[in-house]
C-alpha cells in the first residue's frame, strides 16, 4: 500500500482535506439543486436560509431532498468509518460492517416484523436498529467470552450471519407476504426519508463518530498488533469491545433509514488508506468524509439518470464503485507482500 | 528488577512453562536458549503480563505485576515482538508510539516525546528514515525502528523475541551490539536467541529451557562447561581461541 500514497506531507494533506471537504460540500449542494423538478440556486437558497420562497420549492426541498441528502450524506459517512473501525479491529483490509452480523441481524429483524405485523411498516427503522444491535452484540460477546482474538470475532460472526439467514428464509417460506418489505430493506435506498426518521439516527451517529475520533490514537496503537500494543500500555481487550459496539452502533443507525447498503464500508476505507495513509485521525476523518461524498453522488446520480425514473441506489454504488475498486486493487498488484 | 517466582503459565488451562525461578539482572545481556517449543517465547509473554501466571509470581521491583495496570508494567519493560503489524505509516510516528505508556490526557505527544523518539532513533541507526513510510523499509531497517519504539518506552528491562531472526549477518552484529549498549546504559536485556554461538560469545547470562522447565541458568562459561547445551539440542558445541577472542561454535554429533 505505498506507491499510490500521494498525500504524506502534513501540507498536502490539509490540501487533501480542503479538497475532500468542497466535494462533499458541493455534491450536497447538487442534491439539494438537482431533481425531476428543476429549481434555481436562488430558490434553494432562499429556502435554507429561511427567507420567503415559494411553496413548491420549500415542500420539495425541506420534506424531500433535504432529508434525502443529509441522510446520504450520513449514511456514506457512517458505514465508511463502521468499516475503518472494523478493519482495524480484525485488521484485515477486507472486513466490512457485514462481518460482524450487521446486516444479517437487521434482516432478520425486519423480516420478523413483517411477517408478523404487515401494518409496522413505520417502524422498520428502529426494528433495524435493534436487529443490527442485536447481531453485534451477540458476535462479540461470543468472541468476548472465547478471548476475542481477530479469529474469533470472524468465525462468531460468520456462524450468527448463517443462523440469522436462514431465519429470514425461514420467515419468506412461512410467510410469502413479508417478502416485498424485506426485497426493499435489502435493496436499501433514500427514497422517502423523513426527518423524524432520520434525527435519532443523526444523533447517534454524531456521537459515535465524536467517539471514534477520539480514539483514534488507541487504534494506532492496536495496528500495531495486540501483543505490542499490550506491551505499550493499551488494554486490548475493552478497547476491542468498545470499538466493535461503536460500529454496530454507526453501521445499525445507518441501516435502520436506509435498508442494506453495503459496498460502502468496504471501498471508502480502503480508497482512502491509499491516500491518506494508515494514521487513524486522517483516515477516519477522511473516510466520513469520502463516504459521505460517494454516497451522495450516487444517490443523485440514482435519482436523475432515468429521470423520473428511480434507481436504487445500491446498484449505482456498485457500478460505480466496484471498476473503481478493482482498478485500485489492479495499481497495487506487486507492491503487496 | 523483573523476578520470575515459581511461574507457571501457559495457553488453555495448559502450561507450557512450569515453575520457573530466575530474575533479570539490570546491566546484564540475559539470553534464552532452548529448543522449538521449549518455552522462550511464552517465559517472555509471562515475565511481561501478556499471559496470566497459573501458578507462582512475576515481580516487578517487589511488586505483584496481578496489581500492576497495563501502563505501568509499560513503563518498566518494553517488548520487541517477533511477529507483528507492518502498519503503512511514518517511521518516526511510529516510534513515537513507543510514549504511548506516558500519554495523558489530552494524550498529544510533546516535544520531549519527539526528542526522545529523535534519540533513540538515532541509537539504532534508523534516525536517517524517520520520514520514511514503515511498509517500504526493508526488514532490517524495520528492526532498526521497531527496537527504537521499544527504547523509546525508556524501561529498565528490554525483552527480545528472536531479534536477529531474518536479519543478514551484519545486521545481526548490529542488533548483539545495539543490545550491548543498552546494558552498558544499565537495563536489563533478555533476548531469545538461536545462534548458540552468538549467545555464548555476546551475553552475560544464559538460561537454557526444555520442555517448560529452567535447567540451567549461569554465565556463558558455565553453562558451556556443563555440557548442557550439547544435551538439550543433541549437537556438538566447542570453543577455540582466536586472534578475535573465544569462539564457539556448534557443529553435528557424529563428527
Amino acid at each position: 500500500m505505498k506507491s499510490l500514497q500521494i498525500f504524506s506531507t502534513r501540507r498536502s494533506n490539509g490540501i487533501f482535506f480542503a479538497v475532500l471537504c468542497i466535494l462533499t460540500l458541493a455534491a450536497a449542494a447538487l442534491s439539494l439543486w438537482i431533481g425531476s423538478v428543476m429549481l434555481s440556486p436562488g430558490q434553494v437558497l432562499d429556502v435554507l436560509t429561511g427567507r420567503e420562497a415559494d411553496l413548491t420549492a420549500s415542500r420539495i426541498i425541506l420534506y424531500s431532498r433535504l432529508p434525502r441528502t443529509l441522510a446520504a450524506m450520513l449514511a456514506g459517512a457512517a458505514l465508511a468509518v463502521s468499516g475503518v473501525i472494523i478493519q482495524t479491529v480484525l485488521s484485515n483490509p477486507l472486513a466490512s460492517p457485514g462481518v460482524i452480523g450487521v446486516n444479517s441481524g437487521a434482516g432478520f429483524a425486519v423480516a420478523f416484523v413483517c411477517a408478523v405485523s404487515p401494518t409496522a411498516q413505520q417502524y422498520t427503522p428502529l426494528v433495524a436498529f435493534c436487529g443490527a444491535l442485536t447481531g453485534v452484540l451477540l458476535v462479540t460477546t461470543l468472541s468476548w467470552r472465547t478471548g476475542a482474538s481477530r479469529m474469533t470475532v470472524v468465525l462468531a460472526g460468520v456462524a450468527i450471519s448463517a443462523l440469522f439467514s436462514a431465519g429470514i428464509d425461514a420467515v419468506v417460506t412461512l410467510v410469502p407476504n413479508a417478502v416485498i418489505g424485506i426485497t426493499d430493506f435489502r435493496i436499501g435506498g433514500f427514497t422517502g426519508v423523513t426527518m423524524t426518521q432520520l434525527a435519532p439516527a443523526a444523533v447517534l451517529i454524531l456521537v459515535s463518530l465524536g467517539i471514534a475520533l477520539s480514539l483514534s490514537q488507541q487504534m494506532d496503537i492496536l495496528a500495531l498488533g495486540s501483543d505490542t500494543a499490550q506491551s505499550l500500555g493499551l488494554s486490548v481487550q475493552p478497547l476491542r469491545f468498545i470499538l466493535l459496539v461503536l460500529a454496530a452502533a454507526l453501521a445499525g443507525a445507518a441501516v435502520s433509514f436506509c435498508g442494506l447498503i453495503s459496498f460502502v464500508g468496504l471501498i471508502i476505507p480502503h480508497t482512502m488508506r491509499h491516500l491518506s495513509g494508515e494514521n487513524s485521525l486522517p483516515l477516519l476523518l477522511s473516510s466520513a468524509l469520502g463516504g459521505a461524498f460517494f454516497v451522495t453522488v450516487c444517490d443523485l446520480l440514482a435519482r436523475i439518470l432515468f429521470s423520473p425514473f428511480e434507481l436504487p441506489v445500491g446498484i449505482i454504488l456498485a457500478l460505480a464503485g466496484a471498476p473503481f475498486f478493482l482498478w485500485l486493487l489492479f495499481k497495487q498488484k506487486g507492491v503487496h507482500t | 528488577m523483573i523476578r520470575l517466582n515459581n511461574l507457571s503459565a501457559g495457553y488453555f488451562g495448559k502450561s507450557t512453562i512450569h515453575k520457573i525461578t530466575m530474575e533479570f539482572m539490570p546491566g546484564k545481556i540475559t539470553v534464552l536458549l532452548g529448543p522449538n517449543g521449549s518455552g522462550k517465547s511464552t517465559l517472555l509473554k509471562a515475565a511481561l503480563g501478556l499471559l496470566p501466571p497459573m501458578n507462582g509470581e512475576v515481580l516487578y521491583d517487589d511488586v505483584d505485576i496481578r496489581q500492576l495496570k497495563r501502563r505501568q508494567i509499560a513503563r518498566k519493560a518494553a517488548f520487541l515482538t517477533q511477529s507483528r503489524n507492518t502498519p503503512s505509516i511514518q517511521a518516526l510516528r511510529m516510534v513515537l508510539h513507543g510514549r504511548f505508556p506516558y500519554l495523558t490526557y489530552p494524550r498529544h505527544y510533546g516535544r520531549q516525546d519527539y526528542a526522545i523518539a529523535r534519540n533513540a532513533m538515532e541509537a539504532t541507526g534508523s534516525l536517517q528514515h524517520e520520514d520514511t513510510n514503515v511498509s517500504q523499509l526493508s526488514g532490517g531497517q524495520r528492526q532498526g525502528v521497531y527496537l527504537a519504539m521499544a527504547l523509546a518506552q525508556d524501561t529498565q528491562t528490554v525483552f527480545m523475541d528472536e531479534p536477529t531472526t531474518y536479519l543478514d549477518i551484519g545486521r545481526q552484529f548490529q542488533m548483539m551490539q545495539n543490545a550491548r549498549s543498552l546494558a552498558r546504559e544499565g537495563k536489563a536485556v533478555v533476548l531469545v536467541l538461536h545462534d548458540i554461538s552468538l549467545a555464548l560469545r555476546e551475553s552475560d547470562c544464559i538460561a537454557v529451557l526444555q520442555e517448560g522447565r529452567l535447567l540451567c541458568c549461569g554465565t556463558p562459561d558455565s553453562v558451556y562447561q556443563s555440557g548442557i547445551l550439547e544435551q538439550v539440542f543433541g549437537v556438538g558445541v566447542h570453543r577455540m581461541n582466536t586472534p578475535h577472542g573465544t569462539q564457539y561454535y556448534c557443529i553435528p554429533k557424529e563428527m
